[in-house]
């Protein structure tokens, strides 16, 4: 009954091509916007944005990468947690060795360090596809590990990789509290969301879904393979990258390799499965998914009183994972994106489906 | 001429049992075209059963004989594993029929996530042994071909011995048996296989049978060598470039891939490893791969990936 259209008449192209065309879609996401840039740091606890809302928005925007590339371009990658690590390692570079480097700079040179990364593993994609190139992935998550742990170089002669920041600041303000790390991240993540939302429904996009929906057909009518797959790589990997120096930077504080090791590819992969291929939206729900999860698996014990050691318990959540993502798989194969877009379906017609 | 005698036979040994993981993958893929990522979850899951079996047996039947516990524990193994490969057809695959092959291969992701988990939760999370009693000294060979010869461990010559009867074996099923005949008509085409009669889903129950079989000769042959822990199931992670190195629908593929990435593993991280401070056989395999894949993207012997509009 309140989420009807009728009414609302694009008298114009730039009306016909907004990003929310629904009067009701723009009022909610202003007042998710007002909640979340206002309402959220100045009452949410410390705890809840520490281990919930400051992941949350980090692997929300790498998953946003990883979903331009495997959703988007259809080029699957188990190499995502590479990405990360070069954006971290090379942000740290910059932040180390040069004086007085900003942040924010730092961050964004270590995406573009990841684009470069990227994008030389991304050039077997003309080649190869589907699981091969999956497989072929895994050597960029393998190769990068290595090269962190072993290559004093690249980590400023630490041993064993492990490096840490600290005293972090933006234009004088500092970014020590849970609130002011929040904001920090929630900036970076509206920027991206906008661009990303922006990059796929424009003519690259199209060609990257050209691509991801059959590349030979795309190539005979006109879109360049090499181009269209390298762009997808470097995008992805950009944005991939900046999530992991925001990951080490603003997150860890204090990191080593193992925080960017495959089973962080393999969680982000399941973020963008289970929250839908192919869409902005499900990147947010499978991150939120993912990340709530776990917390609730741990909890819910001791909430029943269940006396439980701790190796049981992760071994639980470990089944528990991997029945959800068979379950959701069996169930919406299309993710919870999908479910949300059905459930607006309906809430259209409601209360009088015909 | 010793060393590097040594380092090629321990490269083929290490290569072998990533072969034997291997072909588990390529069973299933062919018969059904699902990427099995759980294979190395199987091998942990077989290994784990087996040992547990092993150690429990004897306080269950007041039996001491070795041999026959090791045969008994098998078998249970065998059957549990059999069973799983029910379970995963009835509640899994069977309900996946006709999606696409990144929602299969995720789906066997969260098949990998349970079975580690159920694998530990069972059976516990300690480092386990297996002792199916393979002779266990090293020997020399070539000792009059040239000085000093090269030491050998029996026990990979036995393993070595196990995997090559377990692949006659599986080529015999495949060749000489209504089964297998049935089982080379679905990895061939389904529709065809599933018109002629062939009920696909007892076939997709048969493949992951042997692939869960294959499974646990791996696991036993993998956790008699190392011990049975948690990380059998990351080394199996390595089985995925040597079936890309093979072609992902060939089964001497798999076999040869297997060999080919242990034995140059082992050479780099002797000749090539100093200059880079040691380590890289951790990304070998996978380079070597995508190295090859970028020459021949079908791998070794995979049929010929051809695109029509």
């Amino acid at each position: 009954m309140l989420y009807r259209e009728n009414g609302q008449f694009k008298t114009s192209y730039r009306a016909d091509q907004q990003v929310f065309p629904i009067l009701q879609d723009r009022i909610a996401i202003i007042v998710l916007l007002g909640l979340a840039v206002v309402a959220v740091p100045l009452l949410a606890s410390e705890y809840l944005m520490r281990a919930v809302l400051i992941p949350f928005l980090i692997l929300s925007l790498a998953a946003l990468g990883l979903n331009i590339l495997v959703g988007y371009c259809g080029q699957i990658s188990l190499g995502t947690g590479a990405f990360m690590a070069v954006g971290a390692y090379a942000a740290y570079n910059f932040q180390v060795r040069i004086e007085g480097m900003p942040v924010i700079a730092s961050l964004l040179l270590g995406g573009v360090f990841a684009t470069i990364v990227g994008v030389i593993f991304g050039i077997p994609s003309l080649r190869i596809k589907g699981l091969y190139l999956a497989v072929a992935t895994l050597a960029a998550q393998f190769f990068v590990d290595w090269a962190f742990l072993r290559i004093r170089w690249f980590t400023h002669d630490t041993p064993s990789g492990s490096v840490s920041v600290a005293g972090l600041s933006v234009f004088g303000y500092p970014i020590e509290s849970p609130a002011q790390k929040y904001v920090f991240c929630l900036a970076f993540l509206l920027v991206f969301g906008v661009l990303a939302k922006n990059l796929v429904r424009g003519a690259i996009g199209r060609e990257w879904m050209a691509i991801r929906d059959m590349d030979v057909a795309a190539e005979v009518i006109g879109i360049r393979p090499v181009y269209s797959k390298l762009t997808a790589f470097a995008v992805s990997s950009f944005i991939v990258g900046v999530a992991g120096g925001l990951w080490a930077f603003v997150y860890l504080g204090s990191w080593e390799p193992a925080a960017f090791s495959i089973d962080r590819s393999f969680q982000l992969l399941f973020m963008i499965i289970i929250g839908g291929l192919g869409s902005i939206m499900g990147s947010f729900f499978g991150a939120a998914f993912i990340v709530v999860l776990p917390i609730v698996l741990d909890n819910l014990p001791q909430l029943f009183g269940i006396p439980i050691d701790t190796a049981m318990a992760s071994h639980l959540t470990f089944m528990i994972f991997g029945s959800l993502i068979v379950f959701f798989l069996i169930v919406e194969p299309h993710g919870l994106a999908r479910l949300w877009s059905t459930a607006k379906e309906k809430l259209r017609l409601w209360p009088f489906p015909h | 001429m010793g060393p590097f005698l040594e380092t090629l036979f321990g490269g083929l040994m290490v290569g072998m049992l990533y072969s034997l993981v291997a072909l588990g993958l390529v069973l299933i893929f062919k018969a059904s075209g699902v990427f099995n990522f759980a294979q190395g979850a199987m091998v942990l899951f077989a290994a784990l059963t087996m040992a547990r079996f092993a150690e429990w047996l004897p306080h269950l039947t007041g039996l001491n004989n070795k041999f026959v516990d090791n045969v008994l524990a098998f078998a249970g193994a065998a059957l549990v594993m059999v069973a799983m490969a029910w379970t995963v057809q009835k509640l899994v695959l069977g309900k996946l029929v006709n999606q696409e092959g990144i929602t299969l291969l995720m789906a066997t992701l969260g098949i990998n996530y349970f079975l580690e988990g159920a694998g530990q939760a069972l059976f516990g999370n300690d480092i386990y042994k297996i002792d199916v009693g393979l002779p266990k000294d090293p020997i020399f060979l070539f000792e009059k071909t040239f000085q000093g010869g090269i030491l050998v461990n029996q026990e990979d010559l036995a393993a070595a011995v196990i995997a090559a009867v377990l692949v006659a074996a599986l080529a015999l099923f495949f060749q000489k048996t209504a089964t297998g005949r049935a089982l080379r008509a679905v990895a061939d085409d389904h529709q065809a296989a599933q018109s002629i009669g062939i009920p696909l889903d007892r076939i997709w129950v048969i493949v992951w049978a042997v692939a869960g079989l294959v499974a646990l000769v791996a696991g036993v042959i993998w956790g008699s060598k190392l011990g049975v822990q948690f990380s059998l199931s990351l080394v199996a992670l390595k089985a995925l470039p040597v079936v890309i190195l093979g072609g992902l629908t060939s089964i001497p593929g798999a076999i040869i891939g297997g060999l080919i990435i242990g034995v140059g593993e082992k050479l780099s991280e002797i000749y090539i490893g100093p200059m880079f401070g040691g380590g890289v056989e951790i990304w070998f395999a996978y380079v070597l791969a995508l190295a090859f894949l970028l020459v021949r993207p079908q791998g070794l012997f995979g049929e010929k990936i051809i695109d029509r509009v």
